[in-house]
């Protein structure tokens, strides 16, 4: 089979966000698994680690980049971000509003 | 660990519910028994037809294996009306239970009737809500934008498959084993091993997982075919109302499914790995449950609602001979209950101690979605207004829904307001209002789309007379079954309760026991009327596949559709594109050029990874690893290997499709245009006259 140019960037982009999925999970499970830091420090690298994971989800496999973006592409992600944000701000505010409850 | 123990996990003869009935022989065992009887012999006598009829293969080859949208479509109502039929003899036994159970224990124990009430929940909900919307979107969503089929017609059958394999577990569950006792939602801790360390809980994650995994695949699918495949000059503002509404459904599915999954893998997590996400101790918090459940939980409440108001669309604007009103206020109103569905999950659990400040806010934003919702029936109204309405079944359905449904939205507005809401949480009332949204919102929707495409899916119409019957069971037995617990809920008589104290309650648990049965015989009509008009098919053939001169492009094909559903890719100038091509003489006009179609073939990779995914759940419940790894190698392997197949399309030549397209013509042109009140008479072929 004959494997031409676009074919192969992508290949090499799916690649690269393979390995940076696979490296960031594993920094993750390091941090947790060899107690590098304090609960509530490995707590905030974890989150900025998945934030970085999302980055490049959304960059290496559903290929969208600010550049090309078209509009319904754009409509889309603005929408899911509204609904993401709706669920877990929501859901931060309603579980630390009764956290006392849980004590 | 014994041999035995390795091959059937935790079951053991006792798990058998002919066994319990033999040792325990109380009523309530002797009902449980012959439900599962009654499970264990209709599958018998399924299978010994199909044998003795030697459809097996027809089955395989035309049904089970089939990635056609249509036939999917079929399958998903098939599966729900036989979980709606188990499910609602549960709610009869139930509302039997409470009309006897007053200061004695009646006729089920009090472990069979929570039970009863958790199945019929989850089955209303997960095996017949959604797969019968699920099988009206699918059956009509592709032919209303002019596609040949869903975007992904493989994944649309492993859909199929999961949802089957869902109902499976819970038919299982009948005979094997408990189901849960957790209601519905399934709250922890009480579902939490600590508590409940039977098969119950379990059977309820993973089949609820199996439908939830089904219904992810759904939206993605159908969202993807509505973004991606409609016809040229199909523009947003073009799409017919049931399109809309499927969108909007399908992303409401996106969103709002994963949290329900993650809640009850959450949940499986502490049951099996010993997690505490939801525990009493060490770190747990069984409100994150409550939180998440319901951040599912109300959108999929207009996941339910959504189609059937693009149903109603489509019925009132055709069954009144006009252009549906206010089209673009409809659309508006779509979207923002869409959205506005994702800011008022608290409402689910004002009790459940936040403060007030939030409860206010989410109160508030509870009664906004009344107001779109309202937008929509005064739409509904104004296009009966002036219209040349056809009081058929349908029209009857969607007349009743809407007085129906305002009533139980008033009483939704009254549950929205806090302190109220603290009055009359977890009574009947509250059972009743959201019985009173669900009968009359989706499933006389259901019903209404049903009468009203089924032409178009078989050919020929449903009997008249009988949907009528069934539209004064369903109605009158609705009012009957749940005006009296409007009442009971607001003297403070709690959901799911196994035993009443107060014989003042009699009358009404009577009333509503009449109601229940009234419904019952509703359901008894709906399938009379299936049976009546497969008997009469003769005389209600609609070749030509236009019976109720309707609009939607979805009329523009023979009935039965061909497999391809468009001999050729329609081209759509205007909404309603049909209507239009009726007018200027643009329908029943041969093509101009015929070209092959790529279709997909059939494939039994669906029905595989289906089944192992469910095998693979049923041996999580019964703790049978080697069947868990089986099912879960099968599902992988298959997914896997079709990933590699290549030769998974067939080409229709052109001058077959030329062929058919010149036989349905020739049929048109030989038939005899008819006049909207002669529709129910043996003179309609299917062919509308034009008038206007």
């Amino acid at each position: 089979m004959k494997i031409s140019p676009s074919l192969r960037a992508d290949f090499l982009t799916y690649l690269t966000g393979y390995g940076l999925a696979i490296v960031l999970t594993g920094i993750s499970f390091a941090f947790v698994f060899y107690r590098l830091l304090a609960p509530e420090a490995v707590f905030a690298v974890i989150l900025f680690l998945a934030l970085i994971q999302i980055i490049v989800h959304l960059r290496c496999f559903l290929h969208i980049s600010l550049k090309q973006s078209s509009r319904s592409d754009l409509q889309l992600i603005l929408f899911s971000a509204l609904i993401i944000a709706l669920m877990v701000c929501g859901t931060l505010i309603v579980v630390l509003d009764q956290k006392a409850r849980m004590m | 660990m014994t041999f035995w123990h390795i091959l059937l996990g935790r079951l053991t003869w006792t798990s058998i519910a002919f066994v319990r009935t033999w040792r325990d022989p109380t009523i309530s065992g002797i009902i449980g028994g012959g439900a599962a009887a009654v499970a264990v012999g209709g599958a018998v006598v399924v299978l010994a037809l199909l044998t003795y009829l030697r459809a097996w293969r027809y089955l395989w080859t035309e049904w089970m294996t089939s990635l056609d949208h249509k036939k999917i479509g079929i399958m998903y109502m098939v599966v729900a009306g036989v979980m709606l039929t188990r499910a609602l003899i549960e709610a009869v036994v139930m509302r039997t239970q409470q009309a006897i159970a007053i200061n004695n224990q009646g006729i089920v124990a009090p472990a069979h009737f929570a039970e009863l009430f958790t199945t019929h929940g989850t089955i209303m909900i997960f095996f017949v809500g959604m797969p019968l919307l699920i099988g009206l979107m699918n059956y009509v969503m592709p032919l209303q934008i002019g596609a040949r089929d869903v975007a992904f017609p493989y994944m649309n059958s492993i859909s199929l498959w999961l949802t089957i394999g869902g109902g499976i577990m819970l038919m299982a569950s009948l005979v094997i084993g408990k189901f849960s006792t957790g209601g519905w939602s399934g709250y922890p801790p009480y579902t939490e091993l600590a508590f409940n360390g039977g098969v119950g809980p379990d059977y309820w994650i993973w089949s609820v997982s199996l439908s939830s995994l089904g219904a992810l695949m759904t939206g993605i699918n159908f969202a993807v075919t509505v973004y991606k495949l409609r016809a040229p000059g199909m523009t947003w503002m073009r799409l017919p109302l049931f399109t809309w509404t499927t969108l909007c459904t399908s992303i409401l599915m996106i969103f709002a499914v994963p949290p329900l999954t993650i809640a009850t893998l959450l949940l499986a997590a502490d049951r099996y790995l010993g997690m505490h996400f939801f525990t009493n101790d060490l770190g747990g918090n069984m409100m994150n449950f409550v939180n998440l459940f319901w951040l599912f939980g109300h959108p999929e409440v207009y996941i339910l609602i959504l189609p059937p108001f693009g149903v109603y669309s489509e019925v009132v604007s055709a069954y009144s001979s006009k252009e549906l009103y206010g089209y673009t206020s409809l659309v508006i109103a779509t979207m923002a209950i869409a959205i506005l569905s994702f800011t008022v999950w608290l409402h689910h659990f004002f009790t459940m101690g936040q403060s007030a400040p939030i409860n206010a806010f989410f109160g508030i934003a509870t009664m906004l979605i009344g107001i779109p919702t309202g937008v929509k029936i005064y739409d509904w109204i104004w296009t009966m207004f002036w219209g040349e309405v056809r009081l058929n079944t349908a029209m009857l359905f969607s007349i009743g829904f809407m007085v129906t449904f305002v009533i139980g939205g008033m009483s939704g507005i009254i549950l929205a307001t806090p302190p109220v809401d603290y009055m009359v949480h977890n009574t009947l009332f509250l059972i009743a209002h959201f019985h009173n949204m669900l009968i009359p919102g989706m499933l006389f929707g259901v019903i209404a789309g049903y009468y009203y495409w089924f032409p178009k899916a078989f050919g020929f119409r449903l009997s008249e007379t009988w949907g009528r019957r069934a539209f004064y069971c369903w109605f009158f037995g609705f009012y009957l079954a749940f005006m009296p617990l409007y009442v009971m809920g607001l003297g403070g008589v709690a959901r799911r309760s196994q035993e009443l104290f107060d014989p003042a309650l009699r009358p009404w648990t009577l009333i509503a026991e009449f109601g229940a049965l009234l419904l019952l015989t509703g359901l008894a009509c709906i399938f009379i009327q299936l049976y009546v008009s497969i008997r009469e098919r003769h005389s209600t053939r609609v070749p030509v596949g236009d019976p109720w001169d309707a609009r939607g492009l979805e009329w523009s094909m023979s009935a039965p559709p061909p497999e391809y559903n468009f001999a050729t890719i329609p081209q759509v100038s205007r909404r309603d594109a049909f209507y239009w091509r009726k007018k200027y003489d643009g329908a029943y006009q041969p093509a101009d050029h015929y070209r092959d179609i790529e279709l997909p073939k059939n494939s039994m990779c669906g029905i595989l990874v289906g089944m192992g995914l469910t095998a693979c759940f049923f041996g999580f419940v019964w703790h049978i690893w080697w069947l868990a790894f089986l099912g879960f190698a099968i599902a992988l392997g298959t997914a896997i290997t079709r990933s590699f197949m290549r030769d998974v399309k067939r080409i229709i030549p052109a001058e077959e499709v030329a062929a058919h397209d010149r036989r349905w013509l020739d049929r048109a042109a030989a038939a005899r245009p008819i006049s909207r009140h002669l529709e129910l008479t043996p003179e309609n072929e299917g062919l509308a006259k034009w008038q206007g």
